[in-house]
């Protein structure tokens, strides 16, 4: 049956219908809202679909590293939690989450999204780290795409919480928000059979043979490439998958 | 000795729905000291004095003659484990399985594969929710190609319409294959357009299921539907 079904969804794929109706190249509806948890600095939920990921950002104080004693740092962790799929499971990371994870990191460093040196307090003592925390609370297909838009929007929902100088005060925010200079967003374009796809829902990941997800900025500079699957992509794919991904990472800006 | 409820009325468990002895006790009801109570969430039909609810929700529940659909989710020495997509699995043994002479120790997966479909008739139920199936009898196979939705079980009825009526309707208009297991399970197998199209309406029959005159209806959107494929 898994390969008769994968056949199945093939066979619709070249025909450009799958099976919930959309096209072979179309999101799901998309949401976002601002601002969902009161104890984060910053937060957003975002849904794709059925797919819902929020993600929450926290501000620490601590101390820069040693060769970058100027800077500030990010720190992205990813939960997928068992009420979003029955497949995921307590207890420590998974190599999904910490994939999944490293990928919306790679994408907000490697894009200079912020500069860190804003994030310093005290040039080699103290320095802002920011806690950049996916929470999945549903898993309909297509976790990359919703934590990657989920990630930007909390960013820039975030306000600095009130800081004298000696003790943060996380009841109060401050005024002070951070500075974005890039806005990178990935889309993860997924080849099933000979075809591309873009947020595939569960029934459809099962069959994936090959994804390539593609951090871009708002000028649709590419900033970070990550591949997964079992399957080799030829040149001609991963050109056609980036231009795809980097035409939907516009069409996505348009939620935020 | 009164009717405390109306017919369609929703109602919710615990719900007093009759006082004394007038009325008898159907499916999602039952009886105490003094007189019909609700144990299910859903809508009340009462008919010649018997009076039953049509849950709006909740898992399958097996029954003995039903037809279903399951996925094989074990293959042991004597048959097979098939999951029925309600909190009990059940078992198809060798014997029930095919009429062919099979060798001991031979491979059980050359019938049925792990994850395969099969189109299946529950032979028993226990008290202890045991399930016995049989592959023997007409329409009962291996679902090969197609696609296999989800729905809620206690809109089957309304799915599959009086005498099969519903679900051929959807045939005609979409020339889609389509079998409908009682637990739920629906397997469908056409062209993508038209799958589509029968998907869309069985979703729709489960949406409003307790509307009336929903065959007509149904009918309408089936035809507006293969006129915008056209």
């Amino acid at each position: 049956m898994y390969n008769n079904l994968k056949l199945h969804i093939i066979n619709c794929l070249n025909e450009n219908i799958r099976f919930d109706g959309r096209k072979n190249d179309e999101h799901r509806k998309i949401t976002v809202e601002y601002g969902i948890s009161k104890s984060a600095e910053g937060s957003a939920r975002v849904k794709i679909g059925n797919t819902e990921v929020i993600v929450g950002v926290k501000t620490e104080i601590g101390t820069p590293y040693p060769d970058k004693p100027g800077e500030g740092t990010i720190m992205v962790g990813a939960e997928l939690t068992p009420l979003s799929n029955p497949d995921f499971e307590n207890g420590p990371p998974s190599i999904q989450a910490i994939e999944l994870a490293r990928v919306i990191d790679r994408g907000l460093r490697e894009s200079e999204a912020m500069d860190f040196k804003q994030l310093c307090i005290k040039e080699g003592e103290k320095v802002w780290l920011l806690l950049i925390d996916i929470c999945t609370v549903n898993d309909e297909g297509n976790l990359f795409d919703a934590s990657s838009l989920a990630a930007l929007a909390a960013l820039k929902d975030m306000h600095f919480p009130a800081f004298d100088g000696e003790k943060i005060d996380y009841k109060k925010k401050s005024e002070k928000k951070l500075e974005l200079k890039e806005e990178p967003l990935s889309v993860t374009v997924y080849k099933i059979g000979e075809k591309y796809v873009i947020d595939p829902t569960n029934e459809e990941e099962v069959f994936v043979d090959s994804r390539l997800t593609v951090a871009a900025t708002s000028d649709g500079t590419i900033c970070a490439l990550q591949k997964g699957g079992d399957s080799a992509l030829t040149e001609e794919d991963i050109d056609a998958m980036i231009d795809l991904s980097i035409k939907k990472t516009q069409e996505l800006r348009k939620h935020l | 000795m009164s009717l405390l409820i109306k017919d369609k009325d929703i109602v919710v468990p615990g719900e007093e729905l009759a006082k004394g002895i007038e009325y008898s006790s159907g499916y999602g009801t039952y009886k105490d000291k003094e007189g019909i109570v609700a144990s299910k969430l859903g809508l009340v039909n009462i008919r010649d004095k018997e009076i039953s609810l049509v849950p709006l929700s909740g898992r399958y529940m097996p029954q003995r003659d039903d037809v279903i659909i399951g996925q094989i989710e074990d293959i042991s020495f004597s048959g097979w484990r098939v999951d029925t997509g309600s909190a009990y699995s059940a078992m198809l043994s060798v014997r029930d399985a095919t009429s062919e002479y099979i060798n001991k120790g031979a491979d059980l997966t050359r019938f049925y594969d792990l994850g395969d479909y099969i189109v299946t008739k529950i032979l028993n139920v226990t008290s202890q929710k045991l399930i016995d199936l049989t592959m023997k009898g007409p329409g009962l196979r291996k679902l090969v190609g197609g696609r296999i939705i989800e729905v809620n079980a206690h809109k089957v009825p309304r799915i599959i319409g009086k005498a099969g009526s519903m679900v051929s309707l959807i045939k005609e208009n979409t020339n889609c294959k389509i079998t409908v297991g009682q637990n739920g399970l629906i397997w469908i197998d056409g062209s993508p357009a038209d799958e589509l199209v029968a998907v869309n309406t069985i979703r729709k029959i489960e949406r409003e299921a307790h509307i009336s005159g929903l065959t007509d209806k149904i009918k309408a959107y089936l035809e507006e539907c293969c006129k915008k494929n056209e």
